[in-house]
């Protein structure tokens, strides 16, 4: 193995890290977080490097007699657009296109950049999303414009009440809440017809998809650690929107 | 069963739940045809043998197995393909159904409901589990080919 300088190695150490935990914040799974680290030292001739990534910190070890890095990742947020960035990057700089000096400006300039949709379009999506579920779940076209509204508020509720309180649950059992009794209300008052599958479909964009996914993935690839924590999450979450719906079902 | 307009609507659900994860502009509209693919093969599984559980498994395997060939053609992680995918699959109503009747006091039926959406639930997983394995398998068996082809040997 060739030895490699201290400055070049601290750099290469820290482009990992960052790769791994800008990843790691943006919703990718563990074991593509490891991967992509380890393939990344690899290819900077770091042969016997290890990895631990947990969804709540990342350990790195790049040899048996180098001290190991540890950092630590905070809030997540799904932004997919990331993941696929520093995947882009991580690809480039293991087939020999970027240096570790271009790859490491490369991944700054992902980590201080949030590729977000605006919110708006968001709350659109989150509304179209749930009308188009009000049909495919078996509702009449008669309720698409409440399911349209309330889809849209619920989403845009459980956002803004994530910015004041970043309680996830919290959030998203206020949004069930609100969903749930706006679409009572709207049905009570002789507009909407039926009051479950306007429920259910305004509640879709809520589901904590790729939750579900990552815990399978990760549980698959024997990551446990991580599944079963992803996997609590998404129980949770869920648990949370049916504790919101059943609160006003029970008035 | 109106089968243009159920295609249509769940590519739009598909590509909207693609904007809420913010996943690549480009790769929008593919995830939109995933999300089409998954939902079409599990309706009509479900219209043909009129078993949900088995219904969502062949939905799930199905959206695994397109995300994975987009994923090989983007050259980009799979999930960004899969997630919107499944979201279809996820057994709201009856979770929702076993929500209502614990509410009305009706345990049995909640029950009924609540065992349902679990087992839907595992069905997803399995779904992706089973599809992950299969490509995985001729992911290997390709590259091998490759490399052999190369002369290729890895240190």
């Amino acid at each position: 193995m060739a030895e490699i300088s201290e400055v070049r190695r601290e750099l290469a150490l820290d482009c990992f890290l960052l790769a791994g935990k800008v990843m790691m914040e943006s919703g990718a799974e563990t074991y593509r977080v490891e991967d992509t680290m380890i393939r990344m030292a690899v290819s900077q001739n770091m042969m016997d490097s290890h990895c631990f990534v947990t969804p709540a910190g990342i350990m790195f070890s790049p040899s048996n007699d180098l001290p190991t890095r540890f950092v630590r990742i905070h809030g997540r947020r799904t932004d997919l657009e990331r993941v696929a960035r520093v995947n882009a990057v991580s690809r480039r700089l293991v087939a020999g296109q970027l240096t570790l000096q271009q790859a490491y400006e490369e991944m700054t300039e992902i980590e201080k950049n949030h590729y977000l949709f605006p919110l708006w379009l968001q709350v659109f999506a989150a509304a179209v999303a749930s009308a188009c579920f009000l049909i495919l779940m078996g509702g009449g076209w008669a309720d698409i414009p409440f399911a349209f509204l309330i889809g849209g508020i619920g989403f845009y509720i459980v956002e803004m009440v994530l910015v004041k309180t970043r309680v996830k649950f919290f959030a998203e059992f206020i949004g069930a809440v609100a969903i749930g009794t706006l679409a009572v209300l709207v049905v009570n008052s002789g507009f909407g017809n039926d009051p479950d599958t306007i429920i259910i479909g305004s509640v879709m964009p809520l589901v904590p998809g790729l939750l579900i996914t990552n815990a399978v993935r990760d549980m698959m690839a024997g990551h446990f650690v991580s599944g079963l924590s992803m996997g609590a999450e998404a129980f949770l979450t869920a648990f949370a929107i049916g504790a919101g719906i059943a609160i006003v079902l029970s008035f | 069963m109106n089968w243009p307009l159920e295609a249509f609507l769940s590519f739009l659900a598909a590509g909207a739940f693609g904007i809420i994860f913010n996943i690549p502009k480009k790769t929008l509209i593919s995830c939109g045809l995933v999300g089409m693919s998954g939902w079409l093969v599990y309706r009509s599984y479900f219209l043909m043998f009129d078993d949900p559980i088995q219904a969502t498994f062949a939905g799930a395997f199905i959206v695994a197995i397109v995300a994975h060939i987009l994923a090989k053609t983007f050259k980009m992680p799979m999930i960004i393909f899969s997630v919107a995918g499944i979201i279809p699959l996820v057994p709201g109503s009856r979770a929702y159904n076993a929500m209502r009747n614990i509410v009305e006091n009706d345990y049995m039926e909640a029950v009924d409901f609540a065992v349902q959406a679990l087992m839907i639930s595992g069905a997803i997983a399995m779904g992706l589990v089973f599809a992950e394995v299969l490509m995985q398998l001729y992911f290997k068996y390709q590259a091998r080919r490759t490399q052999k082809k190369m002369g290729f040997t890895q240190e």
